[in-house]
């Protein structure tokens, strides 16, 4: 982990000196998060792809910029998510996003949903392709600011802290945001993860606790 | 056994995360030993951040990286070079 951020620096200062083919190297690890970041924002393959493009184009124009007190990983997710608000307001999607954006903590339904037959369930389920794309059409369709912090802890793993500096919020907000996310998202993918029997509710009684 | 269902709901990402005090996931676990609700509700859960962390759940544009490096490639050389700004 050190030794691949003192690599990374490495790579920086050859950028910064003049070589600045090197930035391919810099940024190959890096290109799928870009890419998901950007899709699960935009929610569109192509728009996401040519967001990709312009965002690693200013990372490479503002890399002067990186402290390296953050991790560059973080950087350029934060740049990444900068190039899809950017777009979002341009493509005029913005008045529903910003407008989810104001509600602080919106008031829902955060519970899960209940099954009883659970252990019933082969693991081999999570192998079913359609499994993963319910779950891509699940993330989409989570509420912005639940969706943003799912994707910065979960998909990108990034830690609380990086999350809730990306995104402006406290750790406070990221911990009950991604609750709410997960919540949501268990709750949209049961009928697939659990195959095909829907939990008896007469059950409920008796196992309640 | 005085814990709520909904209480261990509430819980249920910082169980996985691994933020609660010994005492509450302890609570917690014991819990989970008595109630087929609340593991059913923590596998899913965490069947969906298995899934989320999956590889093929997300996967690149056939060609992408090989657009990326050509687009950046043409960019780069076009651009004066980032660290003659450095010293701003």
């Amino acid at each position: 982990m050190q030794e691949d951020r003192q690599h990374e620096a490495e790579l920086i200062r050859r950028i910064l000196a003049g070589e600045t083919d090197v930035f391919h190297e810099l940024i190959r690890p890096y290109e799928k998060r870009v890419y998901v970041t950007l899709f699960t924002m935009l929610r569109n393959e192509s728009e996401a792809e040519d967001a990709a493009q312009e965002a690693m184009i200013s990372a490479f124009r503002y890399l002067h910029t990186f402290r390296g007190d953050a991790k560059f990983s973080t950087w350029l997710v934060t740049i990444a998510m900068n190039e899809g608000r950017q777009r979002l307001r341009r493509l005029k999607r913005a008045a529903e996003d910003s407008l989810e954006g104001t509600v602080e903590e919106p008031e829902g339904d955060f519970t899960p949903a209940l099954l009883t037959d659970w252990r019933e369930i082969p693991l081999e389920a999570l192998e079913r392709k359609e499994l993963r794309q319910k779950l891509r059409e699940a993330v989409i369709s989570l509420p912005k600011i639940y969706r943003e912090v799912f994707v910065l802890r979960d998909l990108q793993e990034m830690n609380q802290e990086e999350t809730a500096a990306a995104l402006g919020i406290t750790v406070t907000a990221v911990k009950v945001r991604l609750h709410r996310a997960r919540m949501m998202l268990q709750k949209n993918l049961v009928p697939y993860l659990q195959g095909s029997v829907p939990a008896r509710k007469s059950f409920f009684g008796r196992l309640f606790q | 056994m005085n814990l709520k269902c909904k209480n261990v709901w509430e819980h249920i990402s910082e169980f996985l995360d691994e933020q609660l005090t010994p005492e509450k996931r302890r609570e917690i676990e014991n819990h989970l030993q008595n109630c087929e609700v609340c593991s059913a509700v923590l596998d899913s859960t965490r069947n969906v951040l298995i899934l989320t962390a999956d590889d093929r759940t997300y996967e690149l544009p056939v060609g992408y990286s090989k657009r990326l490096h050509a687009r950046l490639q043409k960019a780069i050389h076009q651009m004066p070079h980032p660290g003659k700004h450095s010293r701003n």
